[in-house]
């Protein structure tokens, strides 16, 4: 489903250049909630970027449902972070002057769906994650991790192949942490295939497999007896 | 080919959607205070557009105007060069009351004339007394007046009675009183106003007469002229005929001009007479003026024009560029730089949209009634503010137009950078 081949992605400052991720490559297969970890710096986020097409690799390959990502266009990119994949960032990043629904509404309505639709899906959505009575809230009148749910509501809305999520509980108190937790284990007990970065062991614990990253390689990739979750087709 | 055209016309729709969804938003809910000004922003600018060239307009217009119903009338029949008078002047005058079309017209006789006060009190031969160089004018005050309405500008004293032979309306250019102005080019009386004993000399005729009023117009070529009876000037004259200087025509249709002006040419006037329309008999030095002002306010306008689409520039990057992060977030999710693009040209429309329209409410329910019935006073004509509804309608279309571009170019600025270095604000 998702194949990360040989990818290198090189930060150039002055004449230094910084190699942050050192050819990495793994597989992740359709219905795995895989957890990236490692400490701060060692490319778990910069990883992230190349995988959910928010970046470039300087060299490698990003394949996604047996398509090459390198040879697209901004604009196909955009297309394919549109319609195949969500988004799920460290501070939620809701646009704060769009209510709830309308922040969940943005990329259906970007996807050509009629108002209707586009009001129906993202009122399921938030449903699904516990915020159906906060439709016409606004980011700012929304606790943190309101805000998050949110954020998954508008990532799952679309129904996509993929969510990728950037440490979505670094912000949030332990209680809201472990609902976050909970509704991504619930969206892939029905057959999500989620990436988080994290750098807390204690929710990586929770998925199927987990990556440890140091220092732009891959030092671990092991399946997780901890994490009891369903629907994982292949390690 | 048509898959390909309609798939292209969906996805405009939807790029236009999303960002009138976006636009919509943002303006609902960004503060109040905050589109307060920008509105405010935009209607000075586009007062600044239509009002400072409109009172430009609007002076030259109210010069014109003042030629046009206190002097020329809507056609002029003047003495022809190396001429001294109208000859044939009754014939003339018989084909103008002929003449379709005609309200009324006023003949004047004309002549060179010395009006000098001051006199009295000279006790020497050698003593100097106080005289200008003035234009008798002999007129029907009742012709005059349905003419000129020349009454009406009578500052102080009163108007022409036909039977008063020894009065005189005197122009304020020729009294210091009215016109505090004595240079070697503009000679005026120091001693003279209402009630005063006047010498005028026309040739080897002198008389002495009253100032019985004394007329103000803003028209120079009035307002440097003594008007009397025309039988006191006809008595003055070394001449027996009725030959007039000028006729002054004024048409119940002033559009007319042109079709009347031949009308006179083919029955016989132009023989005898300069036969002009109003635009053509209007003093040079308003035409130049004309010229000059429509230059000055196109200029003016252009740097208006030039205010409003920095000023809308400004707001625009600023509001995008302070909201980048979310620019790289919508970015991020799918919405194309496009539909992004156009949310914040629809807000810039939005902000021009409502600035125009309480702008031309203010100009046309405030401003232009306002200068209507309080004209500026400027020295050559009452000053009105000109805005006719399809100029203004031009300029609010040109201002919508530099408000597109000025709001698409710091949206495009913005949107263009790079997705991620947007959302993480490096």
């Amino acid at each position: 489903m998702l194949e990360a081949q040989r990818i290198t992605k090189d930060f150039k400052s002055g004449e230094h250049t910084l190699r942050v991720l050192k050819e990495i490559s793994f597989r992740v297969e359709s219905g795995q909630f895989v957890s990236i970890i490692g400490r701060s710096g060692s490319g778990k986020s910069t990883l992230l970027y190349q995988l959910s097409l928010l970046d470039r690799p300087t060299s490698g390959s990003i394949v996604i449902d047996g398509k090459a990502m390198e040879g697209l266009n901004s604009e196909e990119r955009t297309q394919v972070r549109l319609f195949e994949l969500g988004y799920i960032f460290q501070d939620y990043a809701l646009v704060p002057t769009l209510s709830a629904i309308e922040n969940v509404m943005v990329p259906l309505l970007m996807q050509g769906k009629d108002n209707a639709l586009a009001v129906q899906s993202a009122t399921d959505a938030l449903t699904r994650v516990g915020l159906s009575d906060k439709l016409s809230n606004l980011p700012s009148q929304l606790s943190g991790g309101q805000q998050q749910r949110v954020s998954i509501a508008r990532a799952i809305a679309h129904k996509p192949k993929i969510i990728f999520a950037d440490e979505p509980t670094a912000n949030l108190d332990s209680e809201s942490s472990e609902m976050i937790i909970d509704v991504f284990k619930k969206l892939n007990q029905e057959g999500q295939t989620i990436v988080m970065v994290t750098h807390e062991m204690e929710y990586a614990e929770k998925t199927h497999r987990i990556i440890r990253l140091s220092d732009g390689v891959i030092i671990s990739d092991e399946m997780n007896k901890k994490g009891k979750l369903s629907n994982t087709k292949t390690a | 080919m048509m898959r390909s055209t309609s798939s292209l016309f969906q996805s405009l729709a939807t790029t236009w959607k999303v960002g009138l969804f976006l636009a919509i938003r943002d303006i609902k809910r960004s503060n109040i205070w905050t589109t307060v000004l920008i509105i405010f922003i935009m209607m000075l600018t586009f007062l600044n557009l239509i009002v400072v060239r409109g009172i430009l307009v609007g002076l030259v217009e109210g010069s014109n105007k003042a030629y046009r119903e206190r002097y020329i009338g809507d056609l002029i029949l003047e003495t022809p060069r190396l001429k001294q008078y109208i000859e044939q002047s009754p014939f003339v005058i018989s084909i103008v009351e002929g003449m379709p079309e005609l309200r009324a017209y006023s003949a004047r006789y004309l002549t060179g004339g010395v009006l000098e006060a001051g006199y009295r009190e000279k006790i020497k031969a050698s003593d100097s007394t106080e005289s200008v160089n003035v234009i008798a004018t002999g007129i029907d005050p009742a012709h005059e007046n349905q003419t000129t309405h020349l009454e009406r500008y009578v500052v102080a004293g009163s108007y022409l009675d036909p039977n008063d032979i020894d009065g005189v309306l005197v122009g304020a250019s020729l009294l210091f009183n009215y016109t505090p102005v004595d240079t070697p080019s503009q000679r005026t009386l120091k001693g003279a106003d209402i009630g005063s004993k006047v010498r005028l000399t026309i040739g080897k005729n002198v008389r002495e007469v009253t100032i019985r009023g004394v007329i103000k117009t803003k028209v120079d070529a009035v307002d440097l002229r003594v008007f009397m009876p025309q039988q006191v000037l006809r008595s003055m004259l070394d001449r027996s005929d009725y030959s007039v200087g000028e006729i002054s025509i004024v048409l119940s249709d002033p559009s007319l001009d042109r079709v009347l002006k031949p009308y006179l040419l083919a029955n016989g006037v132009g023989q005898y007479a300069k036969v002009s329309t109003f635009d053509e008999g209007v003093p040079r030095f308003v035409k130049d003026l004309i010229v000059t002002f429509d230059v000055l306010s196109n200029i003016i306008g252009s740097i208006g024009l030039a205010v409003a689409a920095i000023t809308i520039f400004i707001v625009i990057f600023v509001n995008a560029i302070t909201r980048r992060k979310y620019i790289g977030i919508l970015k991020g999710i799918g919405v194309t730089g496009s539909s992004i693009q156009c949310s914040y040209i629809i807000q810039a429309l939005f902000y021009a949209f409502v600035g125009i329209a309480l702008g031309t409410c203010i100009v046309f329910l405030f401003l232009k009634p306002y200068f209507a019935a309080n004209p500026i006073n400027f020295p050559f004509g009452d000053g009105i503010l000109v805005a006719d509804a399809p100029d203004v309608f031009v300029r609010a279309v040109v201002l919508f137009i530099a408000t597109a571009i000025a709001g698409y170019i710091p949206a495009r600025i913005v949107v263009r950078q790079n997705t991620l270095d947007a959302i993480l604000g490096r």
